[in-house]
């Protein structure tokens, strides 16, 4: 410890003194001398490495799919843990319906579902994540807007979940409508569309309020369980879902009103049309695989189908797998190990569920609903 | 090579260009010089290629941008959700302002009586200060943000049944809600005479200054009509209305903030006061001075040589950690500017800049300020 210790600053001087075209020369000893030209190596060395490294700061490269490939797993935004849509259990596992979405990515590019790695995002984090590479995919309960659409360089790849903002009161304070809710204190997110959607709500009605923004869902759900805000606002889905985690979930009632329009989806990096085109599709095979009655339980039957449609679909037919870089099963390996949409939907947020979220908009188009995919021809 | 020539052919012994010590040296600046500015030039340029290749908007018009999010606690910027992205900004860094200032006055007041404290012969008050210091440093700071604003929340009333002070106010969950001075026509003299009043003391200091302080706003009071009354808060179904209001979240970082520097300080305090020899209390006491005279006209201002320059440390670490008020939904500089701002813009290298920019001007100012009160402090030799 003591000898490098002692070096150092000898060292330094002299670097000290050759930078200031100082007088090290009169004192010059042979010793002091190597030293110095070894200083001097030493520093070009550092200097050249980070000019080298200022001149690979570059984004993220384009083709996502060859990188994905190489590091051998898909790497996922998700939200810091939201029931239904994307939360971990007790031994760290993910399960809803954005993590299902990576999954059947993983499943379409890999064949195996389970090369997927989750990275929790909060709202605020979640573009600048995406942006950066650090994930392959958002993919966490995301409104697609324009100008996040257009301005922060994303794609969004369709939408996974219609959902619409929501209130949630205590039943106590007697409220049946968002139009009393004039004077009230309001409790979500910040970064969010929500903030800004309750900001015109309040303002188009004439109604003051108060809001409260903390960063993290948890500590929302917290103040508002501890009574600080008479109001909690976020997408209906989520409302149901934080609901859970109240002290008394009965106490609280989801008021009918639904202020904004909230389509959920998938985002991918903007320049990258592969890419895109894979994660579009993938959304599009799960919803294609529902409208034709393939599941998870029937696919390797279904497969011997004369169907044309269906053999499109699970790669007996077409080389629509290849048309995105994939493999021609790739479709049949997301139904086999995912499932279509609405086993998706029923084992995460569906009747059957805690959250018991009907289908309603997320119903297919065939019965009403908004769920509507291309055909794959 | 031609100084080599030249060194073979003139009598005097010449060094080699490259072996001069003064020309080396010059070169070896130049050149750090010319990487230095390379590297920037690389960075911004390369920042700028990415972010149009990635379709980033970049520039500063989002300035000018509406915001459209509303914001609770702004006590003197006007905003609203109409307001522009700039100020936005304002807001933030007002409020950011509003908690460094106070927490960096109340974190000093706290830190000087814990660290007196320690010193005390007294062995529970000094073994409490002992505790506090511990109890306080060693547990982190965003920790200590939640317990004290969870627990603000649980130990107040719900909001439809607060304490009711009478003509002080109100206290529930959603703050503390004080009556609230409206001023008529003609106030403006009160304050005239407040300002009055303080010069006129310092002038005839001597003489009644508190009498000066209160006694000439109170004439121009009655002169002018008794412009000034006090709003109070109203209940309303959502709680009290109205008002002038302090918030939990607000209380809850200060107090956080301030107690969790103050334990620093108060070290520093007791640091400060050890390094005086205890000489010097020995020859006050000599002289006949009491305790409280010894510390506060011998010990204290010759500890506060010391004590100044790490204070200002402490001072510089509370206004940037104020920056952990997003936690609790404190609209401070980074949660509303560097946090709302830049999710709804996308422009992160802009925004981030500023928010840099900021601090690092209210640290300079910060360390300016203490520079020229430690200058001031410092032991004059005649």
């Amino acid at each position: 410890m003591r000898r490098p210790a002692n070096r150092i600053p000898d060292a330094s001087n002299a670097a000290v003194a050759t930078l200031l075209g100082g007088r090290g020369g009169k004192n010059k000893q042979p010793g002091k001398q190597k030293r110095l030209l070894f200083m001097k190596r030493e520093i070009l060395t550092a200097a050249m490495g980070v000019a080298v490294a200022g001149l690979m700061v570059t984004g993220a490269s384009a083709a996502t799919l060859d990188d994905v490939k190489a590091k051998g797993f898909v790497q996922c935004g998700v939200s810091q843990g939201l029931p239904g849509f994307s939360n971990p259990d007790d031994q760290g596992n993910w399960s809803g319906i954005d993590v299902d979405l990576c999954k059947a990515l993983a499943a379409a590019v890999f064949g195996d579902a389970t090369k997927v790695k989750f990275t929790p995002l909060s709202a605020k984090e979640r573009f600048t994540a995406l942006q950066s590479g650090e994930v392959d995919l958002l993919s966490r309960n995301t409104t697609w807007t324009m100008s996040r659409d257009t301005t922060l360089g994303l794609n969004f790849a369709g939408v996974n979940y219609y959902d619409g903002q929501g209130f949630m009161v205590r039943k106590s304070l007697g409220v049946k409508s968002a139009l009393e809710l004039s004077g009230a204190s309001v409790c979500t997110n910040t970064g969010t569309t929500t903030e800004l959607n309750v900001a015109d709500y309040f303002r188009a009605n004439k109604m003051e309020y108060e809001i409260v923004a903390f960063e993290k869902a948890d500590e929302v759900v917290a103040a508002y369980d501890a009574g600080r805000c008479d109001v909690y606002t976020t997408d209906q889905s989520g409302l149901y879902a934080q609901r859970l985690k109240l002290t008394n979930p009965d106490e609280h009632v989801v008021l009918p009103e639904i202020i904004s329009k909230e389509p959920l989806g998938p985002a991918v990096r903007q320049g990258d049309d592969q890419w895109f085109d894979i994660v579009k599709w993938t959304h599009f095979a799960m919803v294609n695989a529902e409208e034709l009655g393939v599941t998870k339980a029937n696919v390797d039957e279904m497969a011997n189908s004369e169907n044309p449609e269906i053999k499109r679909l699970l790669g007996k037919e077409g080389e629509f797998g290849a048309a995105i870089g994939l493999s021609n099963d790739w479709a049949y390996n997301i139904i086999k190990q995912v499932g279509n949409y609405a086993e998706v939907f029923d084992a995460n947020v569906g009747p059957a569920t805690p959250l018991a979220i009907a289908r309603g908009k997320n119903d297919l188009w065939t019965r009403g609903g908004l769920q509507y995919a291309p055909p794959i021809r | 090579m031609a100084a080599v020539e030249h060194a073979s052919a003139g009598g005097a012994p010449k060094v080699a260009i490259f072996n001069d010590p003064r020309i080396r040296g010059a070169a070896i600046q130049i050149l750090l010089v010319v990487l230095i500015v390379f590297l920037i030039w690389g960075m911004v340029s390369n920042a700028a290629t990415n972010l149009a290749r990635a379709g980033i908007a970049s520039g500063f018009g989002f300035l000018n941008v509406t915001a459209g999010f509303g914001i609770n606690i702004s006590p003197f910027v006007e905003y609203s959700e109409t307001s522009s992205y700039g100020r936005v900004y304002l807001v933030g860094l007002q409020n950011t302002l509003v908690v460094a200032i106070t927490g960096i006055i109340l974190a000093t007041v706290v830190g000087f009586i814990v660290g007196i404290a320690r010193l005390s012969t007294n062995w529970v008050v000094s073994k409490l200060a002992y505790a506090f210091v511990e109890v306080m440093r060693n547990i982190p700071l965003l920790l200590w943000i939640f317990i004290w604003y969870f627990s603000v929340l649980r130990l107040l009333p719900d909001k439809a049944a607060p304490i009711d002070f009478g003509p002080f106010g109100l206290l529930n969950i959603a703050g503390y809600y004080a009556p609230k001075a409206v001023f008529g026509p003609g106030a403006g003299w009160i304050g005239l005479a407040l300002l009055a009043g303080i010069l006129a003391s310092i002038v005839i200091y001597r003489w009644a200054r508190a009498g000066l302080i209160v006694g000439l706003p109170l004439v121009a009071y009655v002169l002018t009509g008794f412009p000034l009354s006090f709003e109070l808060p109203t209940t309303s179904r959502f709680g009290p209305r109205g008002g002038a209001r302090i918030y939990p979240e607000f209380l809850g970082l200060l107090v956080a903030l301030s107690f969790y520097t103050a334990a620093y300080i108060a070290e520093i305090v007791r640091a400060g006061i050890l390094a005086i020899s205890h000489g010097q209390t020995e020859a006050s006491y000599a002289l006949g001075m009491r305790r409280g005279h010894t510390l506060r006209l011998v010990i204290i201002p010759q500890a506060m040589r010391v004590i100044i320059p790490p204070l200002t440390n402490q001072y510089l670490n509370l206004t940037k950690n104020s920056s952990l008020a997003v936690a609790i939904a404190y609209p401070d500089l980074v949660s509303v500017f560097a946090g709302t701002t830049l999710n709804q813009t996308g422009q992160a290298v802009e925004v981030l800049l500023m928010t840099m920019l900021t601090y690092l001007a209210l640290s300079l100012l910060t360390s300016l300020f203490m520079n020229w009160f430690n200058a001031k402090m410092a032991l004059v030799e005649r």
